[in-house]
């Protein structure tokens, strides 16, 4: 009877200028499983939390590699995001063939968003229902970006996406104004506090998170279970405490009010990202 | 009349005009290129000649050119070739400043990219007929290489195209070394070109010097060398050569 009369097809405005297909696109990131990423100067960290479907079956891969020099986190429908990375995978090896050089970040990204925004622009199409955080290194340095289902794009510090992402944001937010002359370390450190951020009250461990690194001299790569374990030991993620200098009990106060915030957001907003 | 004979005729895949598309040959030609390193960056240097077969046709044409801020290309062979490949370049150029985003293509991704195109055409069995040098600088970094008209590409410390490759190559084997200055570059240049002067017989007494540094690409106006041809090898070039005449 109240049926939405202007969301059946993706190029049909509503009279407030809304285009409700592309921001259901937008809410599948939010579906997805959390993934988050880092930058310093000379370093980038892509981490994500994997869910598995049930019991029986193993999770889905949220981090890809596209070339030595770019990584990609994922949030939201897996099988778009391995569509895209396979995208940019080729892009970049295209762009190395002509030139033998690595096809810089930013550039990858325009494409990569010019794909996705044509599809908000087709009758016969849907939107990708998948936001990439794209990581890479080029002439400029390390670099962060996020892509969404809409065809924007955004350069960032730090960002979190996917199911409970306000909380690492929050997280990310109070700590990223010393990323930029972070080590790797402190960079890999953040990632593990932010993405336990995520996982409300379940304990951090090696088997429900992937982390990978990138850098100068540091062709992007996951590490291995191993690594990931004796990190998350090293620095005590494991544990019920919150990081060392600060109350934990503050951290969960401010995650909390920070999530309200955005659920009151999301109906009037949600085309901002 | 029978439909069928008009056919064969009319089938443009089958007829010669599609095959007399491809350079066959070239037409109007530029003689050799020399690049060197010297300590502030590279230095390029070519005459002005265009020759139509063996006739000195042209005495003006510029055989070395920018290629957006940190390259510069110096072409030998088919004239018009070489201009089809200025305007490829110019278009990639354009194509990557318009990114504005402070990514620039360096004189390395120049060169590869070159290469692929010549190595491509070659594929077509329809090549650019040129012999090409690429000198440039970025960040610090020297860079200097050729590609030939079949895909041949390599870097090196001094470069040379055409007769340059068998008689500029002997005397900078000898006399380039890493420390050149920029006088003693340009010297040891002209020295190389006036050896050329006098034994290709398609140089031509007019030549110019391009330089890239750090601070930028300057294309020297066009100047000749001081010749000396009283020497009595000129005089008498067959005496002693056994039968000839």
């Amino acid at each position: 009877m109240f049926r939405n009369q202007y969301d059946t097809d993706v190029t049909t405005w509503s009279p407030a200028g809304r285009l409700f297909q592309v921001e259901y696109a937008m809410e599948a990131v939010k579906q997805g499983s959390a993934a988050i990423g880092l930058r310093s100067k000379t370093h980038v960290v892509l981490a994500s939390v994997n869910k598995a479907n049930s019991e029986l079956s193993s999770h889905q891969k949220k981090i890809f590699k596209v070339d030595d020099h770019i990584g990609v986190g994922i949030a939201g429908l897996t099988a778009d995001g391995r569509v895209l990375s396979r995208y940019m995978r080729s892009e970049c090896i295209n762009y190395s063939y002509s030139f033998e050089s690595p096809l810089p970040v930013g550039r990858l990204v325009v494409q990569l968003a010019d794909k996705a925004q044509v599809c908000t622009q087709r009758s016969w199409k849907r939107p990708y229902g998948v936001g990439l955080l794209v990581g890479g290194l080029d002439e400029s340095g390390a670099h962060l970006y996020y892509n969404c289902p809409s065809g924007n794009y955004f350069e960032y510090q730090a960002f979190a996406i996917g199911s409970r992402s306000q909380a690492a944001k929050t997280y990310l937010e109070r700590k990223f104004e010393n990323f930029m002359d972070s080590s790797r370390e402190d960079l890999l450190k953040h990632a593990l506090f932010a993405l336990r951020e995520t996982l409300q009250g379940e304990k951090l461990t090696s088997s429900i998170c992937t982390v990978s690194v990138l850098g100068a001299g540091e062709a992007f790569h996951i590490l291995d279970q191993e690594t990931v374990e004796a990190l998350i030991n090293a620095f005590e993620v494991g544990a019920e405490e919150g990081p060392t200098d600060e109350g934990a009990a503050a951290d969960q106060g401010g995650g909390a009010t920070d999530q309200g915030a955005a659920s009151a957001d999301e109906g009037v907003a949600a085309m901002d990202i | 009349m029978n439909s069928v004979d008009s056919i064969p005729a009319k089938n443009s895949l089958l007829s010669s005009q599609a095959e007399s598309e491809r350079t066959l040959y070239p037409y109007v030609t530029g003689t050799s290129v020399i690049g060197i390193k010297y300590n502030d960056g590279i230095l390029l240097v070519a005459d002005m000649g265009g020759s139509y077969g063996s006739t000195l046709r042209y005495k003006s044409v510029e055989r070395l050119k920018p290629v957006g801020k940190h390259s510069l290309i110096g072409g030998g062979g088919e004239i018009s070739d070489f201009q089809e490949i200025l305007r490829k370049l110019d278009e990639l150029i354009l194509y990557d400043n318009m990114w504005d985003d402070g990514n620039s293509l360096g004189p390395k991704e120049v060169h590869s990219y070159l290469s692929r195109v010549m190595y491509n055409r070659r594929n077509k069995f329809d090549p650019f007929w040129n012999s090409l040098v690429l000198g440039g600088m970025k960040k610090g970094q020297k860079y200097l290489g050729t590609v030939n008209m079949i895909g041949v590409h390599y870097e090196d410390n001094h470069v040379a195209t055409g007769f340059g490759n068998h008689l500029a190559q002997p005397i900078l084997r000898d006399e380039w070394h890493e420390n050149l200055s920029f006088e003693d570059g340009v010297k040891l240049l002209e020295k190389c070109m006036r050896v050329l002067l006098y034994r290709d017989r398609s140089a031509i007494n007019k030549l110019q010097i391009a330089k890239i540094t750090e601070e930028g690409i300057t294309i020297s106006q066009p100047y000749a060398l001081k010749t000396f041809w009283n020497f009595s090898a000129f005089q008498n070039p067959t005496l002693g050569a056994e039968g000839s005449w």
